[in-house]
Parts: C-alpha cells; sequence; structure tokens
C-alpha cells in the first residue's frame, strides 16, 4: 500500500505506482456510460455561438464540428460518476503518494469522419502510460497518458483523444506571494480516501458509492456494507444538507482552531452523514435542523477543508 | 465542397501565413464556452473558488481551447476544410481579462492533406501550440 504521507527519501511509491499503471493498462479499452443525448442541432448551435465560429457547413448539412466529440459524454453537472475508468485509480495512487498538483500538458484528437446529428456516441478509455518520476518546472511528478475513443452505435470509431496530465507534487519552500502559515491539522490521505481530497481541491463534495448496487456510504471504505462488493466509485453531492447534531468545543486548545468552535453532523439529503466545521455563524447560534452548504476552504497553500456555512449566506 | 467565392486555400504554399485572430476574453467568453462544452469544472466559472484555489480567475476548459484552434483553422480554410485532426500541447492558462490571439502558418503539404501549425498566445505566454491537419475535397468528393 502506498502512504498516505511521501515518504522520507528515494521516490515514494515508484514501485507500487508502476505496478499500479501496468494493471490498469491490462484492463484495455473501458466502455463508458453512452452520450445522455444523441448529437443534436441546439447543442452544436450553441457551442458554434459560444466559441464565435461561424462555419455554416456544421447546421447546413447537420454535423457536428469535430472538436465537440468529448463535447457529447461529458457528464453534466450533478454527475453520477458511475463510470468505471481505469484512470481514476492512478490518478488517487498518485494524489496519495503526494502528486497532488495537476496539469494538461497534451490533447491530441483524430477525427475518422464528422459525427451525425442524431447518432448517440459512447466513449471508451484506455489507460496508456504512466511515465516518471520526472524532474519539470512545477516540480518532480508523473505523466500520465490515457486514450478515448468515440464509438456509434454501429460500432464504428468516430473520433480518439490522446490526454496527458502531469501529476505532481507541490514544491514546498516556493516563494509565493500568498504564501500562509501551514494548517496544522491535516487529513489523512490514503489511496481510499484520495478521490474525496481530489473531488476538495475541484470544488465538489464527492460520497463514494458502490460500483455495482450504486448505494452511497460515507465515510468511504473498501467495500459495500449492502452488496458486500468491492467494486468503488463516487457520486458528486449537491452540497446542501441540514445539522443532524453538533457540538460545540471549548476545552482543550486544538492547534490551529481558536475556541469555541462548533463541529457538526450534516445529514446530506444523498442520504449520509458527514463530519465538518461550522463557519460564517456563531457557534452559539448552530442548532439541530439548521440548513447548511458546504464551502471549500483554503487553509494554506496545499490543503483546502470542505466546511459548513449557514444555507441563508452567501 | 469549395464553392466559387469561398477562400481558396488549395493553393496555399507551405510556409503561408493565417491572419490572425484575437479574442478577447471575457469572463462571458470564458463561462459562456464552459458550459456549452458541458464542463461544469467550478474554477471555469466561480471566480472565488478559482481565486482560492490559487488561480488568478476563471480560466479557459481545455474542450474549449480546442474548439478555438479548430474555428481558427476553419475561418481560414472555410467551410469546405474536412479537420482531420488537432494535436495541441498545453501551455499557460487563459484567465479571464486576457486576451488570447492566434498566429498560424502552413507547415506541409501532402497529398490534400495540409497541415497547420498553430500558436494561440496570451500575456503569460503560450496557451496552446500545435498542429491541425485538414484536407480539402474537391468538388463533389465526400470527405468528412
Amino acid at each position: 500500500m502506498t502512504a498516505g504521507e511521501p515518504r522520507e527519501g528515494g521516490l515514494p511509491g515508484e514501485r507500487e505506482l508502476r505496478e499500479l499503471a501496468a494493471k490498469q493498462a491490462a484492463l484495455g479499452e473501458i466502455r463508458g456510460t453512452p452520450a445522455a443525448d444523441p448529437v443534436n442541432a441546439p447543442m452544436i448551435r450553441h457551442w458554434l455561438d459560444a466559441m464565435g465560429d461561424e462555419n455554416p457547413v456544421y447546421l447546413d448539412e447537420g454535423l457536428a464540428p469535430p472538436a465537440m466529440a468529448q463535447v457529447w459524454t461529458m457528464p453534466g453537472v450533478r454527475r453520477r460518476a458511475g463510470d468505471p475508468s481505469p484512470v481514476d485509480d492512478v490518478l488517487a495512487a498518485l494524489d496519495a503518494g503526494g502528486y497532488t498538483g495537476v496539469v494538461a500538458t497534451n490533447c491530441r484528437q483524430t477525427y475518422h469522419r464528422y459525427a451525425r446529428v442524431g447518432e448517440r456516441l459512447t466513449p471508451a478509455t484506455r489507460f496508456t502510460s504512466l511515465a516518471g518520476p520526472k524532474r519539470t518546472a512545477l516540480g518532480e511528478g508523473y505523466f500520465a497518458t490515457w486514450d478515448v475513443t468515440w464509438y456509434a452505435e454501429t460500432g464504428e470509431a468516430v473520433a480518439e483523444m490522446m490526454f496527458r496530465v502531469l501529476k505532481f507534487r507541490p514544491p514546498r519552500n516556493q516563494e509565493q506571494p500568498q504564501t500562509v502559515e501551514p494548517y496544522p491539522l491535516r487529513p489523512a490521505v490514503s489511496p481510499d480516501t484520495a478521490f474525496f481530497w481530489e473531488g476538495v481541491r475541484r470544488g465538489e463534495l464527492r460520497v463514494q458509492s458502490c460500483g455495482d448496487c450504486g448505494e452511497l456510504r460515507h465515510p468511504p471504505g473498501p467495500m459495500c456494507p449492502r452488496c458486500r462488493s468491492g467494486n468503488r466509485s463516487y457520486a458528486v453531492a449537491s452540497g446542501e444538507g441540514v445539522v443532524h447534531s453538533y457540538v460545540v468545543h471549548h476545552h482543550p486548545p486544538v492547534p490551529g482552531l481558536r475556541p469555541p468552535f462548533a463541529v457538526a453532523l450534516v445529514e446530506l439529503p444523498e442520504g449520509v452523514r458527514i463530519v465538518g466545521g461550522v463557519v460564517d455563524c456563531p457557534p452559539g447560534d448552530v442548532t439541530v435542523g439548521m440548513p447548511v452548504r458546504v464551502t471549500f476552504r483554503r487553509m494554506d497553500d496545499e490543503l483546502t477543508l470542505p466546511l459548513w456555512k449557514p444555507k441563508e449566506r452567501r | 465542397m469549395t464553392t466559387a467565392g469561398e477562400p481558396a486555400r488549395d493553393e496555399a504554399e507551405v510556409g503561408a501565413e493565417l491572419p490572425a485572430l484575437s479574442i478577447d476574453l471575457t469572463p462571458t467568453v470564458v463561462i459562456s464556452t464552459a458550459l456549452a462544452t458541458m464542463d461544469f469544472t467550478p474554477v471555469h466559472h466561480d471566480p472565488a473558488l478559482a481565486r482560492a484555489q490559487g488561480s488568478k480567475d476563471v480560466f479557459l476548459n481545455i474542450l474549449t481551447t480546442m474548439g478555438l484552434v479548430e474555428r481558427y483553422v476553419t475561418d481560414w480554410a472555410g467551410p469546405g476544410a474536412v479537420i482531420r485532426g488537432i494535436d495541441v500541447r498545453l501551455g499557460v492558462p487563459a484567465y479571464a481579462g486576457d486576451r488570447l490571439t492566434f498566429a498560424g502558418a502552413v507547415a506541409a503539404r501532402d497529398a490534400g492533406e495540409i497541415t497547420v501549425e498553430v500558436r494561440g498566445r496570451v500575456s503569460l505566454g503560450d496557451h496552446a501550440t500545435g498542429t491541425v491537419t485538414l484536407s480539402l475535397p474537391r468538388r463533389g468528393e465526400e470527405g468528412r
């Protein structure tokens, strides 16, 4: 197992990362969920308008702009990440190994033909390679590469994409104008919980779900308590919640926090409960049943925490 | 399906430059393109959250970068062009409030296929550099 914190000396988790990458690559191409909608004129018109693209050929001939390939199978706002992707586990393991920074470096799309209005595309993802560790301008990191192919209902490949990201270890002593004191309380990030913290970095509240029966659970665990499946996925919660219970902490002192402060057990409409601090509200005003909303607060240069604030305020 | 009056790109020589295209990256451009590409990642529409994560402002998403590169080349090549591929190396972020300026030139011609080199720059440097491959089918040919 990869340790939650980067190990001292050497190359943290290098062997584990290589083995995982080889395993994920060996899975081959994994099919995703078909697009929610077939290729359609309203979405094409909207895209052309936003891009400022006045090429008449698409709407005249019922063709999708080829660069829209990925658009058709984007997951939407309240995505259910039901699609098992061979890439997710590799990115989560890199996070757990301390390579928490991410930047996309390459996107290469090949269009076999233009998708036509009425066609429903299905994506399929193949993890291809993990290269590293390498020294880069951003810090030490790994290049992760995967391929996505979009198929028509006939099984014909319409478009392909090679996508590469650099997952890097943010330098610790980097001179930054916004440098703040490191927040003393660090979450223990493990391969089991890396998806949650990756979500926090993106401003998403992720709840683990069973990859088979879809049951949600929190905190994350290795096995579904309902159907005992070990396949894991996650859903993105709406971010709304209600205080189910809470405590106001006065004593003893906690590093980085000034008492009194409130910690709540928040019940999500999705059906799970999550523990978190309540902010933007005097602790004495917290009540059971109070509607709250998640807020992502930057604690220091590396850490963002999901906290809760009264729902009425923004 | 090139018709009379369209830009005649058939004769474009290697080295021929494309006219520049400069796009004012207003928040409206960044956000409307993020939504049109179905990318709801908050850093592309929520300035407070983008700043909390260390970004200067909201910034263009990659699907939009690909779309703008495609538009830049078809603006020049005309509606008869068939885009075969886009290969982009991604650089610095394109933040709201900045300006994205494309330059390009014909890099190769081979059996009806044209490769155009494209560079999209913002104030911080190169946002996207790469190539677009296209063909220009003759009248009556089915290209797409």
